[in-house]
């Protein structure tokens, strides 16, 4: 290959990479060091890179909220927010559901001292959020709404230190998944919750044990 | 004694010269000697066979021989557990060296680590053991006298934190240099490994372990057909015989194929951070360089590949 051509393909190849990758969210640091040889070796990750995407999960709109009743086949009934929101004007102090007449209720608020529209875009039939500034953002962008105020945690997810994960260390080998935000922080309730341990393994000198040895 | 040098009555024969003393006591010794060494020949039992018991150590085997093994023990296994399993033995990687970070900041001490090594190693399941053991500590310090690695109640306690610890994979490690027969060693990626065939079950690499992360078969494991993980390494998580030593490889059948380690995945916070030490842009890298970062006694020049740090 002559030394033009291949410096095109080098530069469209990290071009689409740059696209794809960020269509998926791929971070960007995944994506800087192999877009050179992108044109060389673009087999086996689908996205013409030699590293395997970072997929992160999208967090989808709500589908309305339930009414509490059950259509004829038994399926809960939904309303769409803006059956009620686009007529009921908002009140920016209600940070609970015991503010509420109706709706929401039993919905658990521990989030400091948020209000609802703190987060949810009252300007839009709250079908997104909002970011301080006011500007919106899709419910997929949920982490750059959590990011505002959690910048610490945020900074360490995008350095692959903070929330869980699965998949491949060694990126050209395979993809890997990665937890969102609410993966593991309810937004209304954010801390991790307490758990039951897993059942530890015997040591030979706890009571648990001694049965078992001869 | 015997002055008259006459023969002792209840002998009565000819009187012993010392030549025949030396060769009659030569001969005993020579025959205890023989039967000692033929001993395993009369213990012969089934699963001890001629294969097995000519096996070189796995470093001096030709690849040939090794798929030879390998076969072997998965037949073995077959009989004696009734599983169809996969014995590999993935080579370490150039240009790497693991290493394993955990955030103490995160870490809620559930256990499920401790739970994934236990299937994914598969470890016996009547002593539910695991290469990880997880201490609830005292705030306010690293004291591991007043830590419990046994709780049972909801996690985590306001007033405690959570320690796992597993094998740290030492640069400078003393269960190797305790091995008498060099049964384990460093593999070039960092990762100490044993040859489960090699090792004789002496336990010195144990007791010289300071992270009492070397685990012993007492028993022949127990594990039901249905929960042996297939995808085994010879080096790794294969059933391990009876009487010998095991340990974390940092699930080498799984990181040397660039996966994660099965307690990475399990973990619900996310506190573990593994990587190659070698890669400037790795997330292990990132910790070290920017984490309030340490390695558990430093002072006895270990050198661990095990990071542990907090968040600010």
């Amino acid at each position: 290959m002559s030394k033009p051509r291949f410096i095109v393909s080098v530069s469209i190849g990290a071009l689409i990479t740059m696209a794809t990758a960020w269509a998926m969210q791929v971070r960007q640091a995944d994506i800087e060091s192999p877009a050179a040889d992108a044109a060389a070796t673009a087999s086996v990750p689908a996205n013409g890179s030699d590293r395997f995407a970072v997929v992160i999960r999208e967090p989808q709109a709500p589908a309305g909220v339930e009414t509490g009743q059950l259509d004829r086949l038994g399926q809960p009934i939904r309303l769409a927010c803006r059956s009620c929101h686009d007529v009921l004007p908002a009140n920016v102090r209600n940070a609970a559901t015991a503010d509420l007449d109706t709706f929401h209720q039993g919905l658990a608020v521990q989030h400091g001292k948020l209000a609802c529209v703190a987060c949810h875009n009252q300007h839009d039939g709250y079908t997104t959020l909002h970011l301080a500034d006011g500007s919106s953002v899709a419910y997929a962008d949920t982490m750059a709404l959590c990011a505002q105020c959690h910048g610490t945690q945020h900074r360490d997810y995008q350095h692959g230190t903070h929330g869980g994960m699965s998949g491949y260390w060694d990126l050209s080998r395979g993809p890997r998944q990665r937890n969102h935000c609410i993966d593991c922080h309810d937004p209304h309730t954010p801390a991790f919750p307490k758990m039951y341990p897993a059942e530890g393994p015997n040591d030979r000198f706890q009571p648990a044990a001694q049965e078992s040895v001869h | 004694m015997n002055p008259d040098n006459s023969p002792l009555p209840i002998l009565n024969n000819e009187p012993s010269s010392r030549r025949g003393m030396l060769k009659a006591c030569g001969a005993t010794l020579g025959l205890a000697a023989w039967a000692t060494v033929m001993k395993p020949l009369v213990e012969w039992s089934e699963d001890l066979n001629v294969d097995e018991f000519l096996q070189k150590h796995y470093r001096e085997l030709t690849p040939e021989q090794k798929t030879a093994v390998f076969r072997r023990l998965e037949q073995d296994t077959k009989r004696d557990y009734g599983a169809d399993v996969t014995i590999s033995d993935p080579q370490p990687m150039d240009g790497v060296q693991y290493g394993y970070a955990l955030n103490l900041s995160v870490c809620i001490g559930c256990r499920k680590c401790s739970e994934a090594c236990h299937k994914e190693n598969n470890h016996d399941r009547a002593s539910n053991n695991s290469y990880i053991r997880v201490f609830e500590m005292e705030k306010g310090g690293i004291d591991f006298e007043k830590g419990d690695a046994t709780y049972d109640h909801p996690v985590p306690q306001p007033d405690k934190y959570y320690m796992p610890v597993q094998c740290q994979q030492c640069e400078n490690a003393p269960c190797v240099t305790a091995c008498p027969i060099e049964a384990t060693w460093q593999e070039p990626d960092g990762i100490v490994v044993v040859d489960y065939n090699w090792c004789i079950g002496c336990r010195y690499c144990e007791a010289a372990c300071p992270y009492h992360a070397r685990r012993f078969n007492w028993e022949k494991p127990t594990i039901p057909a249905e929960e042996i993980n297939p995808d085994q390494g010879y080096l790794s998580n294969r059933v391990r015989p009876q009487g010998v030593m095991e340990k974390c490889t940092f699930c080498l059948h799984r990181t040397r194929e660039g996966r994660m380690p099965a307690c990475l995945e399990a973990c619900p916070t996310g506190a573990r951070v593994f990587g190659n030490l070698l890669d400037p842009e790795s997330e292990i890298r990132w910790v070290i360089e920017n984490k309030r970062t340490f390695v558990l006694k430093e002072e006895l020049g270990t050198r661990p590949r095990f990071f542990y740090f907090f968040d600010e």
